[in-house]
């Protein structure tokens, strides 16, 4: 009989905080620019030089451990992880081991049984690392150390997930939570949000949990999920043959589908941790955390509320917009400024989601700012322009995010209510179609659509359509 | 025979002087404090101050070997530059114009850095330390980097890469370390003053064996940035100078809050000269019995108590008292700066500066040989006993351990300062050991930094002066501690000391 097996999953999660500054120093977190660009003696390891937090960092961290319903540590430190490594400039990484700023909190899930509570173990803050880039055609190594001391928080689960389902409902929400404070982008694909997971199987019922895993280098959630269904077989496998498995690092690759280990756990370094005398321990005072605690933006779960009771749109629309923090803020400023919500989730739902399809991007990614959506609305309800001119002049914005008004002026894309010129050209498209002028007088109306077309297609969509009716019935 | 300003004796070794050198003698002998009034007053100027000094370098370097970097060049050229901004009446301080020497564990921008380490020998900072910065902007200026045991480890600049530095009181003794350069300097008149940093006594103890005045301030008061660390949670910069008045001025000079430090501190009680006054009466002077049991030379027993002596005829009340747990500061101080440090000089690799070895191989054995070649014995055992300490599975038991003995020792000082102002005894137990004696027992070595390193466990200010000299002329350290952020205290008494030396001297 075969065997059932259980999956247990936990998470470590690197988030990259959107400080504009170094959480040691007072370089750019600016992504991109010349290598070595954003560094100073601190944040490249300079004899002499000192690290100072930046205020903001804890800022962020305790407020990701409010939203995360964590316990923040009133008293915590940070301590120095001791490695030897050319992208760590002090071969030492300053985190948090013995006192972490966030423990025991918890995320609920929405899983086909039902709501689930994830354990939150801890959230620490830490230092980012510089990049090392190989020069294959010197054939030499070169640091860059730009990333160095950007500011970072490991989220850490407890092993409490089973399945690819909830690991990806657990990190839509986590996202989520952290767009919604503003803390990070949390994007993949660029490294903003890293994840580990951590993975072992037993059989169910099983007391103790099997040997675990880690699989390193995911950057989509599409490859976590197929690297957890790799990992799962893989480890079901061994145990299946009688085989045992090692406790290791994995590194997942995509495109190949399967995974090879980077390094067990005899290879694991001692890492020397101990409180680094430089910084000095950090005190939350209770003033200090309710602050944050006012601080705290309205998240999801109210803002869906709030909509349901304050606009007149659809659930969906609403479950859709709240989705993002960034087209909710999109959708209540637009709405704001022309006073028409319905319109704007229109806009949001119809062409901002058909677009983003189409060219594979993220709703954050929304370059349409509240003014220019409210002004195009504007636009239409006050005939300046038709409707499929609206949605040319949309996908320009959408790629540009250019003032609508000014587009449509620069282009004449205004409607033509000169009733004399669109007159003439009404007669042109009469005299230019017998045929479907006899078919409508012989009583088919649809013709009357064709010529309708017709015209508008010569006004090159900047006649009012039902102007074009109009005239076209009196002509006829 | 003067006690205090070592520049005093040196005229005896000169011979005939011509005119200039007669000036140059004058200017030689007056404190820091005192030569930055003549500059003010038109009297004498920065750089004829300057040339002064490099003339004495010129004279004495060869034997003592002060320093690591002398930049004559460099040293004029601001003189120059502090002399017309004195005479356009921007520079008004104390300090003005007065030449100094810097521990070459400071980082100075575009002036070699070596910490007297093979792995820094090339190392030239990109910034000054906030330290010596603040000593620029008050107008000192710049002569050059002293030498100084190896990453600041070791109690004789024995350790230093570049060969060690010669006392000025006896040139077959070794200064103490490991701010040994800048106290040599100050003795031997190659500086009118200079910074160094105290760990477990690094300023106090080469400021006892060299005759001159050294003071450790309250752990935070003098900014660490650009301090190359060694111990970060005991490390301070401070003072050598000639008498007690110029360490009020210059302490005075660098104490800062620095937003780059973490741990400096915000201080409003920072006019220190304001303590200098010779009024003592009443003021409750400690003497640990511990501090005067078995070990201590008796000739140092001797001044140390004569020295008390003086202070209670000044109307201080002097008693002893226990003050315990003196055997443990020295192996909590060694495994806690040795944990720090083992951490601390990891940037030292051979990756972004400093030393290299030759050839071409893979990352790691890079590591090894690069940190194998640059780092001598010392330091390494240093490195070896840090790492030891905070490796799994002995980081409860002896790191661990060791802050609790530190919280402990805290307490025990917190204790004695609630009945005393000061806290009075020797700096070590003997006076200057021979060149070449100490190295070759570590554990000795060790505790000769008995009387001093629990100042820095428990974050306390320090100040060693002279009392007085053994049977071979070696000085004679006299150290007193304060609570802390009474450096004021500490500074008055020293003060009056320094008083009734002179005037006993006069009769």
């Amino acid at each position: 009989m075969a065997r059932e097996y259980e999956t247990v999953i936990g998470l470590e999660v690197h988030v990259e905080l959107a400080t504009r500054t170094k959480i040691f120093c007072g370089c750019s977190t600016a992504f991109g620019g010349r290598p070595n660009a954003h560094t100073c003696p601190v944040c490249t390891g300079m004899p002499g030089s000192l690290p100072v937090l930046n205020r903001r960092v804890l800022e962020y961290a305790v407020s990701v451990g409010l939203a995360m319903n964590c316990d923040i540590t009133r008293n915590c430190k940070f301590d120095r992880k001791n490695y030897f490594y050319p992208d760590n400039p002090q071969n030492y990484q300053i985190s948090q081991l013995y006192l972490p700023i966030c423990q025991n909190g918890h995320i609920e899930i929405e899983c086909p049984e039902g709501s689930k509570k994830i354990g939150i173990h801890e959230i620490h803050m830490e230092e980012d690392a510089g990049k090392l880039i190989h020069d294959t055609w010197e054939e030499c190594t070169l640091v860059d150390y730009n990333r160095s001391g950007v500011p970072l928080i490991e989220i850490v689960t407890e092993p409490d997930m089973r399945s690819s389902q909830e690991v990806i409902a657990f990190l839509e929400k986590l996202r989520l939570i952290i767009q919604y404070l503003g803390a990070s982008d949390c994007k993949l694909q660029e490294g903003s949000m890293r994840v580990d997971v951590n993975l072992s199987v037993r059989e169910k019922g099983a007391p103790v949990y099997g040997t675990r895993t880690e699989m390193k280098n995911l950057n989509s959630f599409h490859a976590i999920s197929r690297a957890i269904e790799g990992e799962r077989n893989r480890q079901i496998d061994l145990l299946e043959e009688g085989e045992a498995i090692v406790q290791e690092t994995r590194r997942w690759d995509d495109e190949k589908g399967c995974s090879y280990a980077m390094r067990s756990k005899e290879d694991a370094q001692d890492y020397r941790y101990f409180p680094d005398p430089d910084l000095v321990p950090i005190h939350i005072s209770q003033e200090y955390l309710e602050g944050i605690r006012a601080g705290l933006p309205e998240f999801r779960t109210e803002k869906m509320a709030r909509y349901k009771a304050e606009y007149d749109i659809p659930d969906y629309d609403i479950e859709i917009i709240t989705g993002s923090k960034h087209m909710a803020d999109l959708f209540e400023a637009a709405a704001a400024i022309c006073g028409q919500p319905k319109k704007v989730s229109n806009w949001l739902m119809g062409e901002t989601l058909r677009l983003l399809r189409e060219q594979e991007m993220d709703p954050q990614d929304i370059r349409v700012s509240p003014e220019h959506l409210a002004a195009l609305i504007v636009l239409v309800e006050k005939k300046e322009i038709t409707g499929s001119v609206a949605k040319e002049v949309y996908e320009v914005m959408f790629a540009q995010n250019v003032d609508p008004i000014q587009y449509v002026e620069e282009k004449g894309l205004k409607t033509v209510n000169d009733e004399s010129a669109l007159c003439s050209v009404v007669e042109q498209v009469i005299a230019a179609n017998p045929q479907s002028v006899s078919d409508y007088r012989s009583g088919k109306e649809k013709a009357l659509g064709f010529l309708v077309g017709q015209t508008m297609k010569a006004m090159k969509g900047k006649a009012d359509p039902v102007s074009v009716d109009r005239l076209l019935r009196e002509l006829l | 025979m003067n006690l205090i300003t070592g520049t005093v004796c040196m005229k005896g070794i000169c011979g005939t002087l011509n005119k200039k050198e007669e000036t140059e003698m004058e200017l030689l002998s007056l404190s820091a404090v005192e030569l930055s009034a003549a500059i003010r007053e038109g009297k004498a100027s920065a750089p004829e101050a300057m040339e002064a000094v490099l003339a004495q370098i010129d004279r004495t370097e060869e034997i003592y070997h002060c320093y690591v970097t002398i930049d004559r060049d460099g040293a004029m050229a601001r003189a120059r530059q502090a002399q017309c901004r004195i005479e356009a009446g921007e520079l008004t301080g104390p300090l003005a114009g007065v030449p100094m020497a810097v521990k070459d564990n400071l980082c100075t921008e575009g002036m070699l850095t070596t910490c007297s380490s093979k792995i820094l020998e090339n190392f030239v900072p990109t910034y000054t330390a906030q330290a010596v910065r603040n000593l620029e902007n008050a107008g000192a200026v710049l002569i050059g980097k002293t030498n100084m045991d190896e990453f600041a480890m070791g109690s004789t600049t024995e350790t230093s890469c570049f060969g060690p530095t010669r006392n000025p009181r006896n040139p077959g003794y070794v200064p103490g370390g490991s701010s040994g350069g800048s106290a040599a300097a100050v003795a031997a008149g190659e500086c009118f003053f200079a910074l160094g940093s105290d760990t477990g006594g690094s300023i106090r103890q080469p400021a006892g064996y060299c005759g001159v005045v050294g003071m450790k301030p309250t752990y935070g008061t003098v900014s660490r940035y650009g301090l190359v660390a060694y111990g970060s949670s005991l490390d301070q910069i401070g003072p050598l100078t000639g008498n007690v008045s110029d360490c009020a001025a210059v302490l005075e000079a660098i104490s800062s809050h620095d937003p780059k430090d973490s741990t400096s501190v915000e201080r409003q009680d920072t006019d220190f000269t304001s303590a200098l006054t010779a009024d003592i009466a009443g003021m409750r002077i400690g003497i640990p019995k511990d501090y005067l049991r078995e070990g201590l030379d008796q000739e140092v027993k001797a001044a140390v108590l004569r020295a008390a002596e003086a202070l209670r005829e000044r109307g201080a009340v002097v008693e002893e008292f226990d003050l315990g747990l003196v055997e443990y500061a020295i192996p909590a101080y060694y495994t806690i700066a040795a944990a720090e440090a083992s951490s601390n000089l990891e940037r030292f690799d051979g990756i972004k500066y400093g030393y290299r070895a030759p050839g071409d191989m893979g990352l790691h054995s890079m590591y090894k040989k690069t940190r194998s070649q640059g780092f001598g014995p010392e330091v390494k055992r240093r490195i070896m006993l840090g790492s030891f300490v905070l490796s799994s599975g002995y980081y409860d038991a002896y790191y661990l351990k060791a802050l609790k003995v530190k919280a402990m020792i805290k307490k025990a000082f917190d204790q004695a300062f609630a009945g005393y102002d000061l806290i009075l005894g020797p700096v070590a137990p003997t006076t200057a050991p021979r060149l070449g004696e100490s190295l070759g027992d570590p554990i000795k070595m060790y505790l000769g930094d008995i009387y001093t390193i629990s100042v820095n466990l428990a974050g306390l200010p320090g100040i060693c002066v002279p009392c007085g000299r053994d049977r071979d002329g070696l000085p004679i350290g006299l150290q007193l501690i304060g609570d802390c952020f009474q450096e004021k205290k500490i500074l008055r008494a020293a003060y009056t000391y320094e008083q009734a030396q002179y005037a006993e001297c006069k009769e």
